[in-house]
């Protein structure tokens, strides 16, 4: 009995060094997919007492995407609990990327000093109207920073998937800056364009 | 026009180009595509501004403190649930439960004290605490800014730094050659006390060996274990203790091991 406890103590112990650090990470991805605080609050210590429960048979590799992993499926259980229409089916990832039509606007849009404008608050808007998949595939690329690998393993489908999804996030998250923004913008795109359609032949 | 279909097939890797996800191999296929193609070049462009915009922007949350304390709550250094001489007594073991469960002073004071007797009688072997912790340093020296007290793969600059911060002199050895880089050095503090950790590197694995007068249970043979998927690696020699922690390979760390420790022993005996 006694060297239960112990063995408790230790593991709670060990559980904490390797876990509390990704606090933050886990705390933002709850808040992207839960919308409100309190629920994301929920969220973040379900997770932990999950993640506290099964870390015997944690082996690795990164403890990062494992508790990500289990906050991903603590959220997707309670919107499949509350029988909300959180969780879309994977309408879009049949869709073929070549018929979306976001990357026909004109070219030499100066994109970095648009974007750098963006406050961070209307970023953080377009990146929640985004649709679940793409959303949380975005959140896990640019925010938790993980790997193409470590998403696929926390989204659940292959590397190929994850790729069409980013490409598809931001093409989104590009064509609602656009539209949201359209009036001020566009207006000094022509300047540095180079001529539609070139050939160049650079060596290749 | 064959040049759109061959774009489209680089949408994709235009991604994992500004992701940083693609092998040489690649690289250079798309960079040779990108500078020949003015679409791709822009669609490039657009996708690092995009990055960029996110990576500047606040978009990362830091847990508020209350839910910080209410997740540390979960796992406090936690009293046994049940006291030593209590378990073998159904009804008493009972008492002891709800009265832990009621969450007094009283009983958090008792379940310390128990805690603290359980520990004094059944020490866990200090091998194994000593492996969590250095694991644990391992870890902690791996977050940003962590690493390295003193960053410089000049072996002459290493090891002088470490003097008047410790009671030894660690010896600080130049593996470079062997496939080992060395990084630098760090104090560390393990169990209270200061230990220096001496930073090596193999590909992108980063290898902590920390060094110190005691450090565990001495072990004239080398002791290997795994620690929440840490390679561990302890042994004495010449009166210090090593301990070797890296998510290296096991039978890398070995070969690391192995490398330190011919070039401790004196030139001539062996």
């Amino acid at each position: 009995m006694t060297g239960e406890a112990n063995v408790e103590q230790e593991r709670a112990r060990r559980f904490r060094d390797a876990a509390l650090p990704y606090l933050d990470d886990v705390y933002t991805l709850a808040r992207y997919l839960m919308r409100n605080p309190a629920d994301a609050e929920d969220a973040v210590q379900e997770c932990y007492l999950r993640a506290l429960r099964h870390f015997d048979s944690y082996r690795g590799p990164a403890m990062k995407p494992w508790l990500l992993t289990i906050l991903k499926n603590v959220c997707y259980a309670e919107f499949a609990r509350r029988g909300k229409q959180e969780v879309p089916t994977d309408f879009s990832d049949a869709e073929p990327a070549a018929a979306d039509p976001v990357w026909q606007e004109p070219q030499a849009t100066p994109e970095s000093a648009m974007l750098r404008r963006q406050d961070d608050a209307t970023i953080r808007r377009l990146v929640d109207a985004l649709p679940a998949p793409f959303r949380d595939t975005i959140v896990l690329r640019e925010i938790n920073d993980l790997s193409y690998q470590e998403i696929a393993e926390v989204a659940g489908v292959p590397v190929g998937t994850v790729m069409s999804r980013l490409a598809r996030a931001r093409a989104m998250l590009r064509a609602a800056w656009n539209s949201s923004n359209g009036a001020a913008a566009p207006v000094q795109m022509a300047a540095q364009a180079a001529p539609q359609g070139t050939s160049r032949s650079v060596s290749s | 026009m064959s040049v759109t279909t061959h774009c489209t097939d680089y949408e994709t890797l235009l991604h994992a180009l500004a992701d940083g996800e693609l092998d040489a191999g690649h690289v250079r296929d798309v960079d040779a595509h990108v500078a020949g193609c003015a679409d791709c070049a822009a669609k490039l462009k657009a996708i690092r501004a995009l990055r960029e915009a996110m990576a500047g922007s606040s978009l990362k949350e830091a847990a508020p403190a209350h839910l910080r304390s209410r997740i540390e709550a979960l796992f406090p250094a936690p009293a046994p649930l049940v006291a030593p001489a209590a378990a073998k007594e159904g009804p008493i073991s009972r008492w002891w439960r709800s009265f832990l469960g009621g969450f007094s002073v009283g009983a958090a004071l008792s379940a310390a004290v128990a805690a603290m007797l359980v520990i004094g009688i059944f020490g866990p072997d200090p091998n194994q605490q000593v492996a969590d912790e250095v694991v644990s340093a391992h870890i902690r020296s791996l977050q940003a800014g962590h690493l390295m007290d003193v960053e410089t793969s000049d072996q002459h600059t290493v090891k002088p730094w470490f003097n008047g911060k410790l009671d030894v002199a660690p010896p600080v050895i130049d593996l470079t050659a062997q496939g080992f880089t060395l990084l630098g050095g760090r104090l560390d503090y393990i169990d209270g006390e200061p230990v220096a950790s001496v930073i090596y590197q193999r590909r992108k694995h980063v290898i902590n060996l920390f060094v110190a007068q005691r450090l565990g249970a001495a072990r004239a043979s080398i002791m290997s274990k795994t620690v929440q998927g840490y390679n561990v690696r302890h042994w004495t020699e010449q009166g210090l203790d090593f301990w070797a922690v890296s998510d290296l390979a096991g039978d890398e760390l070995d070969e690391f091991v192995q490398k330190i420790s011919a070039s401790l022993r004196p030139t001539g005996s062996s």
